[in-house]
């Protein structure tokens, strides 16, 4: 068990460092304007909107993460993260059939094995101060990922649908008709999230690492948790992507093996 | 008597906005030889033909293949009976090898040679790439990896529509070598000059109907290929079966 999560954190910035870091906002907006960019007015909503917006997260998690209260509350707010998400991602990607379902179902599936192991194997402490911050990671980039997968799904099926009609044409049944397409699309999906998991620490450090290493723990254990945080991630978006492609791969075709009409946003 | 190769009843396509795009009251299709589906673009022709081998369903009415409602029939088995090569030339990646296989896991180049040389192409293009090929020798190579199912009928959907006259012939040619070897075959097309070259009989279908005898007739005498407007009005089937008419011109 990390060292860490026995230790306090004493790096804060106290209100007065939040408010002069508003002046990096303050630039911002003067470059906008000297640039004639108009995005001063955005830029200040975003500002004030974000900083509203985690200051009451902020203090809900104050009270959800107080070690006193049991550990329970923390995995209720984490079943809320996954309505959340699935609404999200109904939001995101409209044009797919069934999508908040099979999004509850697979968000919830990869939240479950991630987590699973993390707790079940003792990687991390079960407290809420883990259970809610390794969650929120873990199923924010399932979302993402669900979004993406359903939606490579949809469109390679929809642009090859005459190469899908072949196959079926030949008797294939509607899984071998789909597999090609599906696994393109699930290629396509996944490699970016790969692709960054190879090239972490090189370009940018990464959130979880950074956070801690702010917070005054030493570097070593941050990569430690930071290692983690990323198998865990990289394991919760292949889990929930093929989870996805079953999912909707099943609702796209008919029980007597044809491939739905399939609307597809535009844009 | 046998039962028909497909009989068509009551037989209604709409789409969502509620349009009907097919409505058929009675159509029976013989078994043998190459029956064409006429008519101008848009007819109907190509959904009529989907709905043989149940890629499309109808929104109301039945379809018998052979006496049996295809309902009742496995899709997938029904499929491998009733071959279907599309207007498109449509190969998977990989050799033509490959493309076969997809049809038939378990042959050899043997078995794959021969269905290419009942497709009209010979057995070294096994080796090629499908991107590689024109589009007559593809849509050949999609003829054979039908073949390769057995199918005892082949739905035929405006294969030559992207084809040259030469490759267009070849196909017409190997075609009628399988309808004279014993598969069925039914053919949409909207040229005239090769419904009368290849129909043994024909339908004629307009605005999602079965054209009456007569005005079919006048359709298929016409001078040109363009389309002449066809009465649209419930209609017996115009259905000729005179296979002495065996590439010859059309049923008028």
């Amino acid at each position: 068990m990390p060292e860490i999560f026995a230790a306090n954190a004493s790096s804060t910035i106290g209100w007065p460092g939040l408010a002069t870091s508003l002046v990096l906002v303050v630039v911002a907006a003067g470059l906008s304007i000297g640039q004639r960019l108009r995005l001063e007015r955005t830029i200040a909503w975003s500002s004030v909107r974000a900083l509203v917006q985690l200051l009451a997260v902020g203090s809900v998690l104050g009270v959800i993460l107080d070690p006193k209260r049991p550990v329970a509350l923390s995995w209720l707010w984490v079943v809320l993260m996954v309505v959340i998400a699935a609404l999200t991602i109904r939001q995101r990607a409209p044009e797919v059939p069934g999508i908040t379902g099979l999004a509850l179902v697979a968000v919830g599936s990869s939240a479950a094995m991630g987590l699973g192991v993390l707790f079940g194997l003792r990687i991390f402490p079960m407290q809420g101060r883990t259970v809610v911050p390794l969650a929120g990671m873990l199923i924010g980039n399932s979302m993402a990922s669900t979004v993406g997968a359903s939606r490579r799904i949809v469109e390679e099926l929809s642009e090859k649908r005459a190469e899908v009609e072949a196959r079926l044409a030949l008797g294939l049944a509607w899984p071998d008709a789909a597999r090609p397409h599906v696994r393109t699309a699930l290629r396509t999906a996944l490699l970016p999230q790969i692709e960054s998991t190879k090239v972490v620490g090189l370009v940018a450090l990464p959130g979880a690492m950074t956070g801690l290493i702010l917070a005054g723990i030493k570097p070593v254990d941050a990569v430690k948790v930071q290692a983690a945080v990323m198998f865990l991630i990289l394991g919760g978006v292949c889990a929930t992507a093929t989870v996805v492609a079953r999912g909707l791969t099943r609702r796209l075709f008919t029980p007597d093996h044809r491939l739905v009409r399939l609307v597809r946003e535009a844009g | 008597m046998p039962a028909p190769l497909f009989e068509l009843d009551h037989l209604a396509v709409t789409t969502d906005d509620g349009s009907r795009i097919l409505d058929v009251e009675h159509l029976a299709v013989p078994e043998q030889g190459i029956t064409v589906l006429a008519g101008p673009s848009g007819a109907g022709k190509s959904t009529l033909l989907r709905l043989c081998n149940r890629l499309e369903v109808p929104s109301s009415g039945t379809i018998r293949y052979r006496g049996t409602d295809i309902d009742q029939l496995d899709p997938l088995a029904l499929r491998r009976a009733v071959g279907m090569v599309f207007q498109r030339p449509t190969l998977f990646g990989g050799t033509v090898r490959d493309n076969l296989a997809v049809a038939s896991p378990t042959a050899d180049d043997a078995t794959f040679a021969g269905a290419l040389e009942r497709a009209g192409l010979s057995g070294s293009f096994l080796n090629r790439v499908g991107d590689d090929l024109s589009g007559g020798e593809a849509q050949r190579a999609c003829l054979a990896r039908t073949l390769l199912t057995e199918p005892q009928v082949l739905l035929m959907d405006e294969p030559t529509s992207s084809l040259d006259p030469a490759m267009t012939e070849r196909l017409e040619g190997s075609v009628r070598a399988l309808a004279d070897d014993g598969v069925s075959v039914i053919w949409v097309s909207h040229d005239l000059d090769q419904v009368r070259r290849i129909s043994d009989r024909v339908i004629v279908i307009d605005h999602g109907r079965i054209v009456p005898e007569a005005a079919a007739v006048r359709w298929l005498c016409g001078p040109t290929d363009s389309s002449p407007p066809l009465p649209v009005e419930a209609a017996p089937p115009v259905l000729e079966d005179d296979s002495s008419r065996r590439g010859g011109g059309a049923d008028a």
